[in-house]
């Protein structure tokens, strides 16, 4: 199979499927909803579930249903359903089921916008539902990284039993490139011994469950899934290093935002400035090593983030870098998309004026 | 070398198909590309614009803030986008539905009557193949064969019997004369 030209939503969605994902829950939001169409369209062809629930709340309670059997189950949605579903992803990440869900982020907060927004990176990497917790999430740049993340996202969650996110953008999701879906791995089921899937009798029943009233036993729940989100810390960061070996200026900002930063870098490397990036392409871990060379690089004179959203990883820069570097912050708000102009114009600025 | 584009009409005039088929094109070309609609409200009526990027190297910013060529089929957008044209860039508009030119000199701005012509054709609704036609043959940004046989291959089989109109389309466009 050759290249095809299509949307990153519906290559995410047919990704799942080649994934092994046979059962969707969703509802409808723009600019998501080509997710759930593909679906709608293709789960049927291959014996799966595709089901368009009443709400955003019931639709992530069925990812747990489906979960919990050891099913590879997904959800999506944009922004304002993703922050309906945070009570059903808590229960998810309290009883340790590894799952998929989409947000293809648009402006906020409220119903806020349509347009292309990053403003949910807070929500994602700190608080995606009440209690201690973290999801695994991943941040793409084009449709091709999109289908290599499902893949991924779906083999991390279960083999650490953590739910896994995939923060995309509206741009992301409706823009259509290339993609070559022979180039994907295979994917990689874990067992699921604890799986509430029916067993005649022949094993002792397990229960998959988010309620333990007495603290002690929930405490040593916690401490246990903590320790899991070390190893996670320790094996799962990944980012993309472009332009990074000589750089002076070295600028951090993912999905769309680093290929806006990128065409920047282009155009301000062509006149001999030492500007390069650091995408973060794992959220949660936030790639915290790649940061770490940076603080001890002495080249490194600034770093600036740039973000559609008020200003959010900037805070995770500055802790990954210890604030032994100046960083700031360049940024658009409401579904406006930074231009490489400004995100160039920025450089020249921090190269003291100099082209 | 890259080559950026917008495409903008009113919604219902072919814009996200005739960018994609552009963007198609470019893939099977073997360049890379994006495709990128305005997905807001203009999609439900009102005006519609689709940016591609087609280049050697990979596509950075696939937002087209500073495009080559414009494709314009409705007034409202060759207004919007008309000064956003590169110097050395390229206009090719809808004569029969914008009553109008640009005053820039920097670049080359060209009307074709394509809705008219698609009338008078009988190619009903391929107004926006006709410009890309005449597009294709005012700047060369890519050799007409291979947009028909983007053409061939995105048409489905159930739909034909409409390859040949928008191989047809692309024709008349391509050997207007002024």
């Amino acid at each position: 199979m050759s290249k095809q030209l299509m949307k990153g939503n519906e290559a995410l969605a047919e990704a799942a499927m080649r994934a092994g994902c046979k059962h969707f829950f969703g509802y409808p939001i723009t600019p998501q909803t080509e997710v759930a169409a593909y679906f709608a369209k293709k789960m049927p062809k291959i014996g799966g579930t595709f089901l368009q629930a009443e709400s955003e709340v019931a639709a992530i309670n069925m990812v747990l249903g489906a979960a919990s059997a050891g099913v590879r189950a997904m959800t999506s949605s944009s922004s304002p359903g993703i922050s309906l579903k945070t009570e059903g992803i808590s229960y998810l990440a309290g009883s340790d089921l590894p799952c998929l869900i989409i947000n293809v982020q648009r402006g906020g907060p409220g119903l806020g916008g349509i347009q292309p927004s990053q403003s949910d990176y807070f929500q994602a990497t700190k608080a995606p539902g009440h209690g201690d917790l973290h999801l695994l999430v991943y941040a793409p740049e084009s449709v091709q990284e999109i289908i290599a993340y499902v893949f991924e996202a779906f083999d991390k969650a279960e083999q650490y039993r953590v739910p896994a996110m995939l923060l995309l953008d509206g741009t992301l999701g409706q823009m259509m490139e290339p993609v070559d879906f022979d180039l994907l791995p295979t994917a990689k089921p874990a067992d699921k011994p604890w799986a509430t899937n029916g067993h005649k009798n022949k094993r002792e029943h397990n229960i998959v469950n988010s309620l333990y009233l007495k603290p002690e036993e929930l405490e040593i729940k916690n401490f246990e899934r903590f320790e899991r989100y070390e190893v996670i810390k320790q094996n799962e960061q990944k980012a993309e290093e472009y332009m990074l070996d000589d750089a002076e200026i070295v600028i951090a900002a993912v999905g769309l935002s680093a290929r806006v930063a990128k065409s920047a870098i282009n155009q301000a490397r062509a006149e001999g400035i030492k500007v390069g990036l650091i995408r973060p392409i794992t959220l949660f871990p936030f790639p915290v090593d790649y940061f770490t060379k940076i603080k001890n690089n002495p080249n490194v004179k600034e770093i600036l983030t740039v973000e559609m959203n008020m200003g959010q990883m900037i805070d995770d820069v500055r802790l990954a870098v210890e604030c032994k570097k100046p960083v700031s912050l360049l940024n658009r708000s409401g579904g406006i998309v930074p231009s490489p102009s400004e995100v160039y114009n920025r450089i020249v600025e921090l190269n003291g004026g100099k082209k | 070398m890259a080559t950026k584009i917008v495409f903008a009409g009113f919604g219902g005039q072919g814009v996200q198909f005739v960018a994609k088929v552009t963007a198609y094109a470019g893939m099977i070309a073997n360049k890379e590309v994006s495709w990128l609609p305005s997905y807001g409200p203009e999609m439900r009526g009102g005006t519609s614009n689709c940016s591609v990027c087609i280049d050697e190297s990979p596509i950075a910013c696939p937002i087209v803030n500073d495009p080559d060529i414009l494709m314009a089929l409705n007034t409202p957008s060759f207004d919007k986008f008309e000064s956003m044209v590169v110097p050395g860039g390229t206009i090719v508009y809808d004569s029969s539905l914008i009553n109008k030119t640009s005053d820039r000199t920097d670049i080359s701005c060209k009307g074709i009557p394509a809705t008219k012509m698609a009338k008078e054709k009988e190619l009903p609704g391929l107004a926006n193949m006709i410009a890309l036609g005449y597009m294709l043959k005012l700047t060369k940004f890519m050799d007409a064969d291979i947009i028909k046989s983007a053409i061939e291959k995105m048409v489905p089989a159930s739909k034909a019997a409409l390859i040949a109109k928008n191989v047809a389309a692309i024709d008349l466009g391509y050997n207007y004369a002024e």
